[in-house]
C-alpha cells in the first residue's frame, strides 16, 4: 500500500496563534480516513496547507507524491475539495458552477454528473444565491464526485444536509472507495465516521493525539463492568487501569481501560463470579474524552 | 396587527445603521449651494462681467446640456440655481434610491428582513420605514439648502423655492425606488432599475434644455424641476406641490405592489439559469469575463454617453467661460496653454483618464472580494495556478481602461469633430490624447495589484486612497498652487498634453508604463508567496 498523504511535524502560525503545532497525518491510498477534532483544533488549517492555499512554517508534507505548495497546480488535477461552507457566485447557476469546477480540474464525467444530480435531488438551473446551505453543499459535492480524480478532500461536507441526503453522501463515498479512490473526511458526525472510515486521526490543539483503525481506537477506551460475586471483591481498586470503583457488599461496578480488561477479569474470577455485565466502549466516550481533555487543558 | 406595525423600530434601526452615511449625504448636499455664493462674487465681481456671462451662457444650448437652462446669471441666486440645480437634483435622486433600497430590498435580499418579519412587523413596515427615512432626509436637505442660501444673504423666497424643489425631486425618487424595490429579488438590480430611470430623466432634461423648440420635454423630468421653478427669477413655488403629487401617486403604486408578492420574492420572477455551463466558462479567464463583463459594458456605455455630451459642448465652451479672466486662468492651469477649447478637451480627457483609473481599481479589487467570499479558494483548489487566476482579473484592470479610453475618446472626438466641422483631425487628436492617459491608469492598476499581493488586508482602502490622492492632486493641485514636487506624486500629472503647438514628449509614457509593469510583476510575485484567505 502506498501513502496518499503524509504529513509530519507540520507547524503553521497566524501571528501569535500557533494553529498547527507539529501535526502528523498519514493517509494510505485507497482508504477512507476520518479526520476528527474539536472546533478550532486545526482541521481546516491542515486541509488548506494540503491544498497549497497556506504555506507551512515547518514540517514535511507530501501529497500524492508531490509537494502541495510547489506542485499545487499539477496535484490539483488529481484531487477534488469540498469546503464546509460552500459559497457560490450569486449570478451563476448551480449547473454552471459544477461544470466550471469540473473543467478547471480537468474534466467531468457527464453520466456521473447526471446520476449525482438525480440522487442528490438538485436543481442545477437555480442561481447561486437562491440555494439553501444544504443545496450549496450539494453543488460542490456533485462537482467533486463527478470529477475524474484520485483523492477527495472533504471538510465537514455534510453540514446542512438532511439525513436522507447524508445517507446518499455515505453511499457515494463507499462507491468512491470501491473505485479505489482515497478520501480524507473531516467530520463531526460520529455515525458518519463510524460507518465510512477505515482509519481515523484525532487532533487537538494542532497536534495529532490518536490515530489508527476504529478497532484499535476502541481498544484505547474503557469498558464498564458490573458484577455480582461470591464474596466481597478484594484489591480491585488497586489494579492498574481500573477506575471509579463502587462496592456494595458482593456487588461491584467499575470502569477499566480496555487493554487491562484481562487482568481485571482474572481478579474478579478469584472472588467467584455469579453474574457479569460488561458494556463495550463507545466511540462517543473516546471522542468526548479527547474533546473534554482539551477543555480541561485550556483552563 | 395593522400593515405598518413595527415601522417605528425599523426607522430607528435604519437611522442607527446609517448614523455615519446619512449625515454625510445631508451635509454635503446641503452646504454646497450656500457656500459658493462668495465664489460667484469673486469670479464675476462687476456688473459688466455678469452681463457678459449672462449673454454668453444664457444663449448656449451646449452648456444647457450639462448644467440646465440659465434663466438669469446676473444675480448670485440665479447663478447658484443654474450651477447647482440639476446636479443637486441628480445627487439627491441617487441618495433617495440608495437609501430606500438599502432598507427595503437589500434587507430582504440578505434574509435579515425575514428574521424581523417573524417578529411583530407589518407587511408594509419595511417599505414605510425606508420611505420615511429617505423622504424626511430629502426634506431636511431641502430646508438646509434654503437656510444656507438665506444665511449667505440671498432672498428667502428664492432660497426656499430652490431648496423645496430639490427636496421634491428627492421625494419623487424615494417613491420610484419604493416601486423598483418590489420588482426584483436582488438589491443590486433594484438599484440598477431605479438608477436607469434616473439616467433617463437626466437625458430627458438634457434634451429639453438644449432644444429650445421642445423645452416642454424638460417638464417630464423631475431632475429639471428645481431649475424650471426659476428660483430667484420667478419663484414658482408650486413646483414643490407638483413633486409631492407625483411622489404620492408613485408611492401608491409601490404600496399596491407589496401584497402581490411574497417576502424575499420579486414581482419579476428570477429567471432560472442554464443547467450546464457554456463553452466560454471553462477557464479562469472565462470566469473573470463572466464576473466582470456587466461592469465593463455599463462603464463603456456611460463613458460613451458622457464623451458624446462633453464633445458636443466643446465647440461652444468659449461662451460658457465668458470674459472672466480668473476662470480662464483656472481652466488653462488645469488643462493646458493653447486655446480654451483645447484646454477644455484636455481637461475632459483627463477626467476620463481618472474614471479609467477608478474602473481599473474596481476591476483589480474584484480579486480581493473573490478571496474574501472564499470563491478564490474554490478555484485555486483546482488545477488553476495563482498567477493564471490573478492574471485573469488583472487583464480587466489593464485592458478594460483601453476599451474605456478608446470609447470615450472616439465618442467625444466624433461629437466635437462633427460640431466643429473638422472630423478627421479632431477625431485622431482626441483619440490620441485619450490613449496617452493609459500609462498613468496602468500605474494605478499596478499599485492596486501590488497592494493585493503584498498587503491584502489593506488592498481595498489603500487602492482607493491612491486613486483619490492621484485624482485630487491632478484636479485641484494646480488650482490651489501646490509645488511641482508634490504634484509629481500623481501619475496623471506626467501625462503629456497632446495639443497643437506643444511639443509631444513620449518619455513619461515609457517610464510610467515601466513603473506599471514592475508593480504588476511585484503584485503577482507576492501573491504567489502568500496565504490565501
Amino acid at each position: 500500500m502506498t501513502t496518499a498523504i503524509s504529513v509530519s511535524g507540520l507547524v503553521k502560525t497566524f501571528g501569535r496563534t500557533r494553529a498547527l503545532d507539529g501535526l502528523d497525518l498519514s493517509v494510505e491510498t485507497g482508504e477512507v480516513h476520518g479526520f476528527l477534532g474539536p472546533n478550532g483544533a486545526g482541521k481546516s488549517t491542515t486541509i488548506r496547507v494540503l491544498l497549497g492555499l497556506l504555506r507551512a512554517d515547518a514540517g514535511t508534507t507530501t501529497l500524492l507524491g508531490g509537494d502541495p505548495w510547489r506542485d499545487a497546480t499539477e496535484l490539483h488535477r488529481r484531487l477534488a475539495y469540498v469546503p464546509g461552507d460552500v459559497s457560490l457566485w450569486p449570478n451563476l447557476s448551480g449547473g454552471e458552477v459544477i461544470d466550471l469546477l469540473g473543467r478547471l480540474r480537468g474534466g467531468l464525467d457527464q453520466r456521473r454528473r447526471a446520476d449525482l444530480l438525480e440522487r442528490f435531488d438538485l436543481d442545477p438551473r437555480k442561481k447561486g444565491r437562491t440555494y439553501s446551505k444544504g443545496n450549496r453543499q450539494k453543488v460542490a459535492l456533485v462537482a467533486a464526485l463527478a470529477s475524474d480524480i484520485e483523492l477527495l478532500v472533504f471538510d465537514e461536507p455534510t453540514s446542512g444536509l438532511d439525513p436522507l441526503m447524508e445517507s446518499v453522501f455515505q453511499e457515494c463515498v463507499r462507491e468512491e472507495r470501491d473505485r479505489g479512490r482515497t478520501v480524507l473526511l473531516s467530520s463531526h458526525i460520529l455515525a458518519e465516521v463510524e460507518t465510512l472510515c477505515d482509519r481515523v486521526s484525532i487532533i487537538r490543539a494542532g497536534k495529532t493525539v490518536e490515530t489508527g483503525t476504529l478497532a484499535e481506537l476502541r481498544h484505547l477506551t474503557r469498558t464498564s463492568i458490573s458484577a455480582e460475586l461470591a464474596s466481597p471483591p478484594n484489591g480491585i481498586a488497586q489494579l492498574p487501569g481500573v477506575h471509579d470503583v463502587v462496592v456494595e457488599g458482593n456487588r461491584v461496578k467499575f470502569d477499566v481501560d480496555t487493554r487491562e480488561l484481562d487482568t481485571a477479569l482474572r481478579a474478579l474470577t478469584e472472588s467467584g463470579v455469579r453474574s457479569l455485565t460488561s458494556q463495550p466502549p463507545t466511540l462517543e466516550e473516546l471522542f468526548l474524552r479527547h474533546y473534554q481533555d482539551e477543555q480541561v487543558g485550556a483552563r | 396587527m395593522s400593515g405598518i406595525t413595527g415601522t417605528w423600530p425599523l426607522i430607528r434601526l435604519a437611522l442607527r445603521r446609517d448614523r455615519v452615511i446619512l449625515p454625510i449625504w445631508i451635509v454635503v448636499l446641503s452646504v454646497i449651494p450656500g457656500s459658493t455664493v462668495s465664489a460667484y462674487e469673486q469670479l464675476y465681481p462687476t456688473a459688466a462681467a455678469r452681463a457678459s456671462l449672462n449673454a454668453g451662457t444664457g444663449s448656449n444650448p451646449s452648456v444647457a446640456v450639462l448644467y440646465g437652462p440659465a434663466f438669469d446669471l446676473s444675480t448670485p441666486g440665479g447663478w447658484s440655481a443654474w450651477r447647482y440645480g440639476s446636479f443637486l437634483a441628480l445627487f439627491i435622486g441617487l441618495f433617495a434610491i440608495f437609501t430606500v433600497t438599502r432598507h427595503t430590498r437589500a434587507e430582504e435580499d440578505s434574509g435579515r428582513l425575514e428574521l424581523l418579519g417573524s417578529a411583530v412587523v407589518g407587511r408594509y413596515a419595511a417599505l414605510t420605514a425606508g420611505v420615511v427615512v429617505a423622504g424626511a432626509s430629502s426634506l431636511l436637505i431641502g430646508v438646509l439648502i434654503a437656510a444656507g442660501m438665506v444665511g449667505s444673504g440671498l432672498p428667502v423666497a428664492g432660497a426656499f423655492t430652490l431648496g423645496l424643489a430639490i427636496a421634491g425631486t428627492g421625494l419623487v425618487f424615494t417613491a420610484i425606488a419604493g416601486v423598483t424595490a418590489q420588482l426584483t429579488e436582488y438589491s443590486r438590480s433594484a438599484n440598477g432599475v431605479a438608477t436607469t430611470v434616473l439616467g433617463a430623466a437626466f437625458l430627458l432634461r438634457a434634451l429639453g434644455d438644449s432644444t429650445p423648440s421642445a423645452s416642454w420635454v424638460s417638464w417630464l423630468s423631475p431632475l429639471a424641476w428645481p431649475q424650471q421653478a426659476k428660483p430667484f427669477v420667478a419663484d414658482k413655488w408650486w413646483v414643490f406641490l407638483l413633486a409631492i403629487g407625483v411622489a404620492v401617486a408613485v408611492a401608491t403604486v409601490a404600496y399596491r405592489l407589496v401584497p402581490l408578492r411574497d417576502i424575499g420574492a420579486g414581482l419579476w420572477p428570477s429567471r432560472p439559469g442554464p443547467a450546464t455551463a457554456p463553452k466560454s466558462l471553462s477557464s479562469p479567464l472565462g470566469l473573470a469575463w463572466r464576473l466582470q463583463r456587466g461592469s465593463l459594458v455599463g462603464w463603456t456605455v456611460a463613458v460613451v454617453a458622457m464623451g458624446a455630451m462633453f464633445g458636443a459642448i466643446a465647440d461652444g465652451i468659449g461662451g460658457l467661460v465668458g470674459d472672466s479672466e480668473q476662470v480662464k486662468q483656472i481652466m488653462e492651469r488645469m488643462g493646458g496653454t493653447q486655446g480654451l477649447v483645447d484646454a477644455y478637451l484636455s481637461a475632459i480627457i483627463g477626467l476620463f483618464g481618472m474614471l479609467g483609473a477608478v474602473y481599473a481599481v474596481q476591476a483589480a479589487l474584484r480579486m480581493r472580494s473573490e478571496e474574501v467570499a472564499t470563491h478564490a479558494e474554490s478555484v485555486l483548489a483546482t488545477a488553476v495556478g495563482r498567477v493564471q487566476w490573478a492574471g485573469s482579473h488583472l487583464a480587466f484592470a489593464v485592458l478594460g481602461p483601453v476599451v474605456l479610453l478608446a470609447a470615450s475618446g472616439l465618442a467625444s472626438g466624433l461629437a466635437h469633430g462633427l460640431r466643429a466641422g473638422d472630423l478627421s483631425h479632431q477625431l485622431t487628436h482626441t483619440l490620441g490624447a485619450s490613449m496617452a492617459q493609459l500609462p498613468a491608469v496602468w500605474v494605478i492598476a499596478g499599485i492596486a495589484a501590488l497592494l493585493h499581493g503584498a498587503w491584502p488586508r489593506l488592498a481595498v482602502a489603500g487602492s482607493w486612497t491612491v486613486v483619490a490622492v492621484a485624482v485630487l492632486l491632478a484636479l485641484y493641485g494646480p488650482v490651489i498652487g501646490l509645488t511641482q514636487a508634490v504634484l509629481d506624486v500623481s501619475p496623471f500629472v506626467h501625462v503629456p498634453k497632446l495639443q497643437p503647438g506643444t511639443e509631444f514628449v513620449a518619455t513619461p509614457l515609457f517610464w510610467l508604463t515601466g513603473v506599471a509593469v514592475v508593480a504588476v510583476a511585484a503584485g503577482l510575485t507576492t501573491f504567489r508567496r502568500r496565504d490565501i484567505g
